[in-house]
């Protein structure tokens, strides 16, 4: 006896996302489908305006990635314009990435994925002083665990919790069979949650002295940056150096000691380990730290074997949208892909509520089209992308900035490293990623100041010629993964713009093949403890950071008349 | 605004029943070990902050005491999260996290623990727990027409524009957070595939405007603030509070001087950009633009477009990704309905400040090196 569960809205993520699966007579998933439930058409309207905006309008893809598409968009212009920016402008680019990822890491985990790994219930009945004993174990120098400290945390969480009135915390799955951690680290973690809710802003800062503001930083502009005011000040590039400074702190004191905490604990619980998805990885080099020298690398790992690396072929990339609500069906290269809603719907069905009941619901109809994300394929394989990707395919290259991290980790908790490729290992990996870049990101800083003795040049000059026509594209790594934009530029306009997102690679549905992208596959299998807490399925999904906006875009057909949108009347 | 309004203004606050006990603001920061005059002086700076006189401390000491009684609900329709990041982003002495804390975020979608069913059952018990009695907080264009499903949410189904009719018809007050639930923003944009409307479209009850995209954490927590206070805050033509939207940028603005003395950026990156010269030749839009982030900045006042060497790109105007761009050419060679058109800024104030600019010969050289600019597109 098969039955269906919805989990619509996941919450804690960037966008609307559902989950479906279908479990068997002892709550294993035999099916799983993902989909989002929003559309809103970016790159529609992109299209017919000054390549020089464009990456102001991408920007908007998404919040979260503020700075993601920014520079994708800008970039994606310079390469088919032929632009190379000065050096200085390239750094002060990488400053500002190092800022977005160390953000989007650290919020991520407490404020996005933490609930799912540590029941702040539990954190009450813990002991303090054993609590802050315990967190010597984990670090030599632990961050904001002093039993004074941790009383006040217990405070102020008891005081809230027994008005009973719980706000955003109410209503979670507390108590949960599959929560692992003890009161005393449960309350670890929670001390690390409220000063993750000071930290990030200052991180949030960093990216505003260079970019104007976050979200949504306005600095960058084809060709360059327009910062240069800020370049040349001693005590704006002093703020940078001396924030930068005590966020990679609470990284290396706080973020990677409680991933060692949970990744012992967490090491034996089934509904997290082997469970990678898809097992092919993809990952595009990103951080340049000087005029020659990047961060990460690129490389491909196929069907998870850890002893080659492949070269990445750009050219294998296609989308299709066999199962999503576009007309065309085909897979297609990003510079030529054609696009047109085709909105079917969802579909009058059953499944089970959080009182375990049998209710009707609407459906996705997953013979047919069920979600706005199409699906990215390489080589016509699915690919996962993301920190998991970006941290193994280095670490098999050898990369020395990463590898001593790898193994740093793997001796502590005593995993193999085999166990990266999980759910676990999704988190893990994307902690590693924060202490690499906060570890080594100043790299970048240090040449950027060497470069500004001899040379301030900050935008390189280009014409646009509104006779002749460009293609280029950008392609890096980004917080979520693999990120790719892929412009025409045609009369001095843009002619067509499409954009290959990692939540897009990770959240895709299934092609013509029908097989699944990793959110799909790595729900196969999974036994739920409870039907009417599926905790497991949102831990699972949280651990990709899923950022749905993103996901979600259309191109517009070459040639499309876009009178074709059926618009109604004004309400 | 006078004194007797706001005693009356507080005094109907305190009558509404306490929605955790003896819990406020002030206690709570007291708990985290912040005093009493950290707790005034953070007062004395919202005060300013609100434009208001200092005698005025007091006042909003009390009503920042009385905000625990005031139940918030946040939609995320057709949107990109950049406003709740911005939200994220508050810093008035820790009081973000007091936010999460003591004002009691019913519904919230990024930082909710609850998901799926229970994240639907915690919106629907809050409105008909808080009838009448709660903040309506949304963010996101809302699609309606034939594509109004093309944002569903929940095991139902059911449509952003639902969600959010429901929501505005039992709230106490509506605050549309950002330029997309104000005016539609990005998605409304030209050819607006998805058919985005803004929050204003959809319902009757009034609705409060705080564009910007993002708008400043400053502007968010102090338009909430500015509401506890006066009940509802003074508005303009486009339903945006004053006191935050009421000047310019270009009035404020830090390069204001080099407009004045005709010494302008010609290109990124020259000369003039390393001396902080004005960027009305390189597309900005600050005299079209009523906002105050060359008073307030953002993140904690570390910086803002202008200051960043960009020009303004009209963020908190309506339609502005149609009206403003290119972003970074002046508006002088525009291709579209200009603000003058009506649209963009309100077409009355920009008229006479205009006018008072062109009293200044170094205006007049302006136009005419805009003039040349023009005719070399023409060429």
């Amino acid at each position: 006896m098969s039955q269906k569960i919805i989990v619509d809205p996941i919450t804690r993520i960037e966008g609307h996302l559902r989950v479906e699966v279908v479990v068997d007579e002892n709550n294993v998933v035999k099916e799983a489908y993902s989909g989002s439930t929003l559309w809103r058409g970016i790159e529609v309207i992109v299209k017919g305006r000054d390549p020089r905006d464009a990456g102001f309008l991408t920007q908007r893809i998404c919040g979260v990635c503020t700075f993601s598409h920014y520079k994708a968009g800008i970039v994606a212009v310079e390469n088919a314009l032929g632009i190379t920016p000065p050096l200085n402008a390239l750094l002060t680019r990488t400053l500002m990435n190092s800022a977005l990822f160390l953000h989007d890491h650290i919020v991520h985990f407490y404020q996005l994925h933490a609930l799912d790994w540590v029941d702040i219930v539990s954190a009450l009945s813990a002991d303090v002083k054993k609590a802050s004993d315990l967190a010597f174990t984990f670090t030599p120098n632990p961050y904001a665990t002093g039993a004074d400290k941790l009383l006040e945390v217990q405070k102020r969480v008891k005081t809230f919790v027994d008005k009973g009135n719980l706000g955003p915390f109410a209503n979670a799955y507390y108590g949960h069979p599959t929560y692992r951690l003890s009161p005393e680290e449960n309350l670890i973690a929670l001390s690390h949650y409220l000063e993750c809710l000071r930290v990030q802003r200052i991180i949030a800062q960093c990216m505003a002295i260079f970019g104007a503001k976050n979200p949504h930083p306005q600095s960058l502009t084809v060709g360059g940056v327009t910062c240069i005011m800020d370049l040349l000040s001693p005590a704006r590039m002093g703020e940078y150096l001396e924030k930068f400074k005590e966020v990679a702190d609470f990284v290396n004191r706080a973020y990677y000691p409680d991933l060692i905490m949970a990744g012992k604990k967490y090491a034996t619980e089934a509904s997290v380990v082997n469970d990678v998805g898809v097992p092919n990885l993809f990952t595009f080099k990103e951080f340049q730290l000087g005029a020659n020298e990047w961060l990460f690398e690129s490389g491909i790992i196929k069907n998870g074997d850890l002893s080659k690396v492949y070269e990445v072929e750009e050219d294998k990339i296609t989308e299709e949208a066999t199962h999503s609500w576009y007309k065309n069906d085909a897979p297609l290269h990003p510079y030529d892909g054609e696009t047109e809603p085709n909105y079917t719907g969802l579909v009058d069905g059953e499944s089970i509520d959080h009182h375990g009941k049998v209710v009707k619901t609407k459906n996705f109809n997953t013979a047919g089209k069920y979600s706005w994300i199409k699906a990215p394929r390489y080589d016509g394989e699915a690919m996962q992308v993301g920190p998991l990707a970006n941290i193994a395919v280095n670490y098999v290259k050898g990369n020395k900035y990463v590898v001593p991290v790898v193994d740093e980790f793997l001796k502590v908790t005593g995993l193999p490293i085999t166990a990266v490729l999980s759910t676990l290992g999704r988190t893990a990996t994307r902690c590693i990623e924060a202490k690499v870049i906060a570890d080594n990101a100043l790299t970048a800083f240090n040449n950027l100041v060497e470069n500004l003795k001899t040379d301030q040049s900050t935008c390189a000059p280009y014409v646009i010629d509104p006779n002749k026509e460009y293609k280029g594209r950008y392609m890096g790594h980004v917080p979520r993964g693999t990120l790719s934009h892929w412009c025409r530029i045609k009369n001095g306009v843009i002619e067509n713009w499409q954009a290959v997102v990692p939540s897009t690679w990770n959240a895709s549905p299934k092609d013509s093949k029908g097989k699944g992208g990793s959110y799909e596959e790595c729900l196969i299998g999974l036994k739920i403890a409870d039907v009417k807490q599926p905790l497991e399925i949102i831990r699972k999904i949280h651990s990709y950071d899923p950022c749905i906006a993103c996901a979600v875009h259309v191109m517009d057909t070459k040639g499309n008349n876009l009178s074709e949108y059926k618009v109604s009347v004004n309400v | 605004m006078t004194f007797k309004e706001l005693e009356a203004r507080l005094k109907e606050l305190e009558s509404l029943p306490s929605m955790k006990g003896n819990s406020s603001i002030p206690k709570a920061l007291e708990e985290a070990g912040f005093s009493r005059r950290d707790f005034m002086k953070w007062a004395g700076a919202m005060t300013a902050f609100l434009a208001l006189p200092a005698s005025f401390t007091p006042m909003v000491a009390r009503a920042a005491e009385l905000t625990d009684r005031v139940p918030v609900i946040w939609l995320h329709m057709a949107e990109c999260t950049g406003c709740s990041e911005s939200l994220l982003r508050s810093d008035t002495p820790t009081i973000d996290s007091l936010i999460f804390d003591y004002i009691s975020l019913e519904y919230h979608e990024t930082v909710m623990a609850a998901s799926g069913w229970q994240a639907e059952e915690n919106l629907e018990s809050a409105i008909e727990k808080y009838k009448g009695n709660y903040f309506l907080m949304v963010e996101g264009g809302i699609p309606v027409g034939e594509t109004e499903n093309y944002l569903t949410i929940g095991a139902h189904a059911k449509t952003g524009r639902q969600i959010a009719t429901e929501a505005c018809n039992n709230a106490k007050a509506i605050l549309a957070i950002g330029t997309c639930s104000s005016f539609g923003g990005i998605q409304a944009a030209h050819p607006n595939p998805s058919n985005a409307k803004p929050l204003h479209k959809i319902t009757n009850k009034e609705v409060i405007n705080v564009p910007g995209c993002p708008p400043s954490e400053k502007n968010i927590v102090g338009n909430v603030l500015q509401f506890l206070l006066f009940g509802k805050p003074a508005l303009d033509v486009y339903n945006r509070p004053k006191w935050a939207y009421g000047l310019r940028i270009h009035d404020l603005c830090e390069r204001r001087g080099h407009f004045d003395a005709g010494e302008f950026v010609e290109h990124f990156g020259d000369e003039g950009a390393k001396n902080g010269y004005c960027l009305y030749k390189v597309g900005c839009k600050g005299p079209y633009t009523f906002n105050n982030c060359s008073r307030e900045r953002f993140n904690q006042h570390t910086s803002w477009p202008i200051q960043a060497g960009h020009g303004c790109i009209g963020c908190s105007e309506p339609n502005f990704w149609d009206t403003m761009q290119p972003f970074e050419k002046p508006l002088a060679s525009h291709q579209f309905n200009s603000v003058f058109g009506g649209l963009g800024s309100d077409a009355m104030a920009d008229k006479i400040g205009i006018g008072v600019l062109c009293l200044t010969g170094v205006a007049i050289a302006a136009h005419a090196a805009i003039a040349t600019m023009k005719k070399g597109n023409e060429e």
